[in-house]
């Protein structure tokens, strides 16, 4: 036994819709005060399975539990669970004030605790003096606060956010990022949030589960699903990758030789990775690991080093890039220092490339 | 110049509600005042005055049925209000697609036929060797015929029916703009039905609850066809007594008087259903 119940469990939770299988054998917990994130791409069956957190869905089987409390029959208006919609939304007859005293109203609190619940959860969120105001008058940034104001005055166990910042414009986007990771420190409430946005989830998460086809490929620490990705879908799905399919050609003290149509021959670590010669790899490799060398620098053995040519330079700040067409023909996109004596590259220069053998990550691909 | 040729153009296109206005609204209406300020006197001799209106307040028989006719009318509103909104609620929340358009047009189809007809088929269910009264006394209920017709209960029942499409069709459109995520935040804030329904659903659809309230009220209160066929000489209904005064008893200045009497009515209800509801005109006929 776990001496401290995780505020959420999910035990072998099945969602079965008429023709296919939402959600599939899903199981997590999630620690307390814990900010838990569930990436996904669009119909991978992460608002579903939120919604059966939040009780406006019934799983098909398996359990749900919210402080060691099966929440399996309760519905939404019983559970200790609040949800910020996608689109928010706030009751637009009602002004501020109104929306975010909605819940305690219900549970028919008095009138000067309310008001005086609510300006503190107000103030809290950094919104003081907004209670009179109508919802029109917010701007995006402030109506988010609000929203989340508005479940937090109840004190949930669980709070559930359902990619609020998606219709948010960049800028307020990265500047909300920061601040409901530091909302969820000051309230100090366990927080599952979906998305499928990877950097939203990366910067604020303490743990990520990967979705897919309803099932969970990875659950791990940021570090870990960016670092270290399970599967051939988190290793795609989470940051930038090139890609390659090849053959193992042979294995020799942890390391692999692969060699791709038309390509000279890689290298990468893989240690007790059962892989054998002929089998079929995906080789996953980040834009970052791959550096390029300057004229003259010494190619250290270990290392994997091609010659290339610039394709395109694409310059966006500090994540520039460059695809390098490599002699086999296929392209690799590397990471452009903005620091290093690279910026005069240019379409068509000659360059090396060079990454070491324990960057890539290698799955098995299917047999085509 | 071109300012000029521009105020000629909007002139032109505002010409024909212009048109309109004035020579079917304005001035039949003035004639109709005219009418109803003069006091016959002899044969071809009127004076100008007030004794038209005057007869009104001193006849009881007039300002009852007046005030019968807009009680009736407000209960006939409560009624359709009452019965249109589940019904509504249920169209534009609960079905979805096909079945939506289905029902919708099942309101809709009772009224591809005239009024008269419509009326007329209630008289057949209604009337003392109708449909209702034979199956009463065939399931052994009842032991004689009974006559359902010509009383306060078949006149409400003819109005409710006559005017719920112009309540639910409001209705519908101002539910189906209810996002139902505002509904799923009711609930999972912790709401009961009750109160989301009090709080969130009808306070977004009162703009829609009170056009649809205007029009039935309108409806009921100018009907003419069901008072009358519904509730036989004993249901007197304004409408009735002005069509009375014009056309058998032809005193048109009676009638005319009692004309702006109704309309003045009707205004005034209006007002203050809009007061009381806090709603505005522009706010519940300018959006659908």
């Amino acid at each position: 036994m776990i001496p401290t119940n995780p505020d959420l469990e999910c035990r072998d939770l099945i969602k079965d819709f008429d023709t296919f299988r939402a959600v599939d054998h899903i199981r997590f917990d999630v620690p307390k005060g814990s900010f838990f994130s569930i990436l996904g791409p669009s119909g991978c069956g992460k608002t579903t399975l939120l919604r059966m957190i939040a009780g406006f869905q019934t799983p098909s089987s398996g359990d749900l539990l919210i402080k060691g409390r099966s929440m399996i029959g309760v519905p939404p208006n019983k559970r200790p669970v609040s949800m910020v919609f996608q689109h928010l939304a706030l009751f637009p007859t009602m002004n501020i004030g109104d929306n975010v005293g909605f819940g305690l109203r219900q549970r028919g609190v008095s009138r000067s605790e309310i008001k005086t619940r609510v300006s503190k959860v107000l103030e809290r969120v950094g919104l003081p003096n907004v209670a009179e105001r109508r919802v029109d008058q917010l701007s995006g940034g402030q109506k988010q606060r609000v929203a989340i104001a508005r479940c937090m005055v109840l004190e949930p166990d669980v709070l559930l956010l359902d990619e609020p910042l998606g219709a948010l414009d960049l800028k307020l986007r990265e500047h909300m990022k920061v601040e409901l990771k530091a909302l969820q420190a000051a309230f100090d409430t366990t927080f599952v949030y979906i998305t499928h946005d990877q950097s939203e989830a990366l910067v604020m998460s303490d743990n990520i589960a990967v979705m897919n086809n309803g099932r969970f490929e990875q659950i791990g620490t940021p570090h870990d699903v960016y670092n270290a990705p399970e599967t051939a879908f988190v290793a795609g799905f989470v940051g930038d990758a090139n890609k390659i399919t090849a053959r193992v050609s042979s294995a020799k003290d942890g390391v692999l030789t692969l060699s791709a149509d038309g390509e000279s021959d890689i290298r990468v670590a893989a240690q007790n990775s059962g892989f054998h010669v002929g089998q079929l790899l995906q080789v996953y490799l980040r834009p970052e690991a791959i550096e390029l060398l300057p004229n003259g620098a010494e190619a250290d053995k270990a290392s994997n080093v091609s010659h290339g040519i610039v394709d395109a330079v694409l310059f966006n700040g500090a994540n520039s890039m460059v695809t390098v067409k490599a002699e086999g023909g296929v392209l690799w996109k590397v990471a452009l220092p903005q620091t290093g004596g690279f910026s005069s590259l240019q379409k068509g220069d000659a360059i090396r490339t060079r990454w070491h053998p324990a960057q890539a990550r290698c799955y098995q691909a299917a047999e085509g | 110049m071109s300012s000029d040729t521009s105020r000629l153009g909007l002139y032109l296109l505002l010409a024909p509600i212009f048109l309109w206005l004035t020579v079917l609204i304005i001035l039949p209406h003035v004639g109709l005042f005219i009418v109803s300020i003069s006091e016959k006197v002899g044969p071809r001799d009127y004076d100008t005055g007030f004794a038209n209106y005057a007869a009104f307040f001193t006849e009881p028989l007039y300002w009852r049925t007046f005030a019968r006719t807009t009680i009736m009318s407000v209960l006939a509103t409560v009624l359709t209000l009452i019965l249109g909104f589940p019904i509504a609620y249920y169209i534009a929340k609960l079905t979805k697609g096909r079945a939506k358009t289905t029902l919708f047009l099942m309101c809709m189809i009772p009224f591809w036929v005239s009024e008269l007809v419509r009326t007329f088929g209630w008289m057949i269910l209604l009337r003392e060797t109708g449909v209702f009264s034979n199956l009463l006394q065939y399931l052994g209920l009842v032991t004689g015929p009974v006559e359902m017709l010509y009383n306060d209960a078949a006149i409400m029942v003819g109005l409710v029916y006559t005017s719920i499409l112009f309540m639910v069709v409001p209705l519908v459109t101002t539910l189906d703009s209810l996002d139902d995520s505002l509904i799923e935040a009711g609930y999972d804030l912790g709401g009961t039905n009750t109160s989301i329904m009090r709080e969130i659903v009808i306070p977004h659809a009162m703009p829609g609850i009170v056009s649809g309230c205007i029009v039935v009220f309108m409806l009921s209160l100018g009907n003419y066809l069901t008072p009358i066929l519904l509730g036989g000489k004993d249901s007197l209904w304004f409408t009735g007594m002005i069509y009375t005064q014009f056309i058998t008893r032809f005193n048109w200045e009676l009638g005319s008087a009692f004309g702006f009497l109704l309309l003045a009515l009707s205004s005034l209800v209006v007002f203050l259903g809009l007061k009381v509801s806090g709603q505005s005109l522009s706010n519940t006929m300018g959006r659908s």
